[in-house]
C-alpha cells in the first residue's frame, strides 16, 4: 500500500483556500447574530463552513477507514441532532455546558492522536522527532482542552443540579490551584526537550484536575461567566490544534470563539460589578443568610397583595413592565406569563419585558425563553434601555427575579452587590413582586427594600401559579 | 505557512472576532454560545487527520473517538442554534 505523506506539508493551494473560506463563512455565522432578522442566515453559512472544512479535510488526506469515520459521524451526529431536538429551552445552560465539555475533550484526544502519530499531522522534524514550536502548541491544546473538559463538566453538574450549587471551598485552594498551573506550563516547557510519554501524561492529568479544582468554588448564579468563560476556553483549544496542523479555518474559528467568550464573560462581570478575577478565585454566594450581605435588618412591615389584586390594578394601568429572573424559569412561567401579556395588551395595556444581563443562568437565557413563549423580540429591553421608563410605568411586575431589582446596590456601599447596575423599579407606582415566600433572599443573601415599600404588593406563589391566577382574575 | 503568516491569521482573526461578537445583539447572547459551541468543534479536522491516517492504530482510535464528540457538537449545535434562532418573532403589526 502506498504509503501516507503528510499531507499538510505540502497541500495544493486550493485546500488552503477552502480553509480560508471555511472561516471567513464562520465569521459571518458570528455577524449574522447582529440581529434576529438576519440570524438564521448566518447559521447556515456556519454550517456551510462546517462542511467544506470536513470535506476537504477529508478529500486531501488518504483515508485508510472511511467506514469507521462515517459511522463516527453518524454516531455523533445522530446524538447531538436528537438531544437539541428534545432539550427543553430551560435546560439550555446545561446543554451548552455538556458541548463545551465535549469540545474539550475532542481536543485532548486530537492532540494526544498527533503525539502518538506525528507523521500523520505533519509536526515531525528532519530528525524524525516532533517539532519543539509543535510540542508546545499541542501542550497547551491539550492542557486547555484538558481544563474546558473537567470544568465544564462540574459546570453542568452545578446548572443541572445533580451537584449542589454552592460553592465548595478547599483549604489553600488558591496556593493549590497556582501551584498547578504553574506546574503545568513548566511542563509545557520542558516538553520541547524531553518528548516522553510520562511528561504529556501529567499535563494531561494536572489539566483534568486543575478544570475540576477552578470551577468547583463557583457558586451557581456565577455560572454565566463561568459558562462565558469555558466557551472563550474551548476556542483556544481550537486555535492551539489550528497551530498544530497550520490550519487557517481552526485557527480563524479559535480566536472567534476565544474572544466570543472572553468579551461574554466580561460582559456578565460588568453587570454584577464584580471583577473576573473575583468570581473565579470562587465562593460568593457561600451561605444564603445575612451575614454574607449587610446586617440583618429588624422586621419590617409589607403587603401581601392577591391574584384579583394584580389583576385589577394592571388591567387599569397605562404601562406595565414585566422583569422575569431565574425563578420564572425554575417554575417553566414563561408561557402562562405570555398569556398574561397578551390579555392585557387586548385591554389596551402597555406591556414591556426588561431583561438584566445577568438574569438566568447564561447570557442571553431569559430572552430565548421569552422568545420560546412567543414573546416578539421587539417587546423585549435591555437594562439600558428601559430603565430611564420605570418613572412613568405604572405598574413593575418582578417575576423570579430579586437582585437585578435591588436598590442597594444602588444605595448602600456596605452591600454586597453595591455597584451593580439595577433596575429603577422604586419609581414604578406600583410593584408587584412574585416570590415564593418571604423567607428567601436573593441570590447574594441581600434584604431587599423593595420588599417594604409603601407601592409593593408581594404576591406569593409559585411563579406559573400564581401568573395562571392573574389569566384567569383578569377574564372576569 | 511558516509560523509568523499563521500567527498573522490568529491575531487579525482576534481583532475581527473582538468587533463581530460586540456587534451581536444582546437577546442572541444564547444562540451566540450555542453556535460558537458548534463552529469551535471544526476542531474535527484534526480528528478527521488521525482517524484517516495509518501509522498508529491507537491515534486513529483516538482520532475516530475525537470525531464522535465533534460530531454531537456540530449537528447539536447548529439544530439547537437554528431551533432556537426559529423562535424569535417580530410583533405582527395590525
Amino acid at each position: 500500500m502506498e504509503q501516507v505523506i503528510s499531507p499538510s506539508l505540502s497541500p495544493p493551494a486550493w485546500v488552503g483556500l477552502a480553509y480560508l473560506i471555511a472561516g471567513v463563512l464562520f465569521i459571518l455565522a458570528l455577524r449574522g447574530l447582529s440581529s434576529p432578522a438576519t440570524s438564521r442566515a448566518g447559521n447556515r453559512y456556519g454550517m456551510i463552513g462546517m462542511t467544506i472544512a470536513m470535506v476537504t479535510t477529508l478529500v486531501t488526506h488518504g483515508i485508510a477507514s472511511l467506514p469507521e469515520i462515517a459511522g463516527a459521524i453518524a454516531i455523533g451526529g445522530g446524538v447531538g441532532f436528537i438531544t437539541a431536538r428534545k432539550i427543553k429551552m430551560t435546560d439550555m445552560p446545561q446543554l451548552v455546558a455538556a458541548f463545551h465539555s465535549l469540545v474539550g475533550l475532542a481536543a485532548v484526544l486530537v492532540g494526544l492522536a498527533a503525539y502518538l502519530n506525528p507523521v500523520a499531522f505533519g509536526i515531525t522534524g528532519a530528525d524524525g522527532l516532533i517539532e519543539p514550536q509543535s510540542r508546545i502548541e499541542m501542550g497547551l491544546g491539550i492542557a486547555i482542552g484538558a481544563i474546558t473538559f473537567s470544568g465544564s463538566v462540574i459546570a453542568f453538574l452545578k446548572l443541572a443540579g445533580k451537584m449542589s450549587g454552592s460553592p465548595i471551598l478547599l483549604p489553600g485552594r488558591h496556593v493549590l490551584n497556582l501551584g498547578t498551573l504553574v506546574a503545568i506550563i513548566g511542563l509545557v516547557g520542558y516538553f520541547t526537550q524531553d518528548e516522553s510519554q510520562w511528561v504529556i501524561a501529567t499535563i494531561t492529568v494536572l489539566s483534568f484536575i486543575i478544570g475540576f479544582l477552578l470551577i468547583i468554588p463557583i457558586g451557581g448564579a456565577d455560572m454565566p461567566v463561568v459558562v462565558s468563560m469555558l466557551n472563550s476556553y474551548s476556542g483556544w483549544a481550537a486555535a492551539a490544534m489550528g497551530f498544530t496542523l497550520h490550519n487557517t479555518a481552526m485557527i480563524i474559528t479559535g480566536a472567534l470563539v476565544g474572544s466570543s467568550g472572553a468579551i461574554l464573560s466580561y460582559i456578565m462581570c460588568k453587570a454584577m460589578n464584580r471583577g473576573f478575577l473575583s468570581v473565579i478565585a470562587g465562593g460568593f454566594g457561600a451561605d444564603a443568610g445575612p451575614a454574607s450581605g449587610g446586617p440583618a435588618k429588624e422586621q419590617r412591615p409589607w403587603k401581601r397583595g392577591s391574584a384579583e389584586d394584580a389583576a385589577y390594578i394592571m388591567k387599569e394601568a397605562e404601562t406595565v413592565i414585566i422583569i422575569p429572573g431565574y425563578g420564572m424559569a425554575v417554575s417553566q412561567a414563561q408561557h402562562v406569563l405570555r398569556e398574561m401579556g397578551d390579555q392585557l395588551k387586548k385591554a389596551g395595556v402597555n406591556v414591556k419585558y426588561a431583561i438584566h444581563p445577568v438574569a438566568g443562568r447564561m447570557p442571553g437565557h431569559m430572552n430565548v425563553l421569552l422568545a420560546e413563549a412567543n414573546v416578539p423580540y421587539d417587546e423585549v429591553f435591555e437594562l439600558e434601555d428601559i430603565n430611564g421608563e420605570f418613572a412613568q410605568a405604572d405598574v413593575a411586575f418582578i417575576i423570579g427575579a430579586n437582585d437585578v431589582v435591588n436598590p442597594a446596590a444602588k444605595t448602600d456601599k456596605s452591600s454586597s452587590i453595591y455597584g451593580m447596575p439595577v433596575f429603577d423599579v422604586e419609581k414604578a407606582k406600583t410593584i408587584f413582586f412574585v416570590k415564593r415566600s418571604m423567607g428567601g433572599v436573593g441570590y447574594a443573601g441581600v434584604d431587599n427594600d423593595v420588599f417594604y415599600m409603601d407601592q409593593t404588593m408581594m404576591l406569593l406563589a409559585d411563579a406559573k401559579k400564581m401568573v395562571e391566577d392573574i389569566i384567569k382574575a383578569l377574564a372576569h | 505557512m511558516d509560523f509568523i503568516s499563521i500567527l498573522s491569521v490568529f491575531v487579525m482573526a482576534c481583532f475581527v472576532g473582538y468587533y463581530v461578537v460586540w456587534s451581536v445583539t444582546p437577546a442572541l447572547h444564547t444562540p451566540l454560545m450555542a453556535v460558537t459551541n458548534a463552529i469551535s468543534s471544526v476542531i474535527v479536522v484534526g480528528a478527521l487527520v488521525a482517524a484517516a491516517a495509518e501509522g498508529s492504530a491507537v491515534s486513529k482510535w483516538l482520532g475516530l473517538g475525537a470525531v464522535v464528540l465533534a460530531s454531537v457538537n456540530i449537528f447539536g449545535g447548529f439544530a439547537v442554534t437554528e431551533r432556537m434562532l426559529a423562535m424569535y418573532k417580530k410583533k405582527e403589526k395590525k
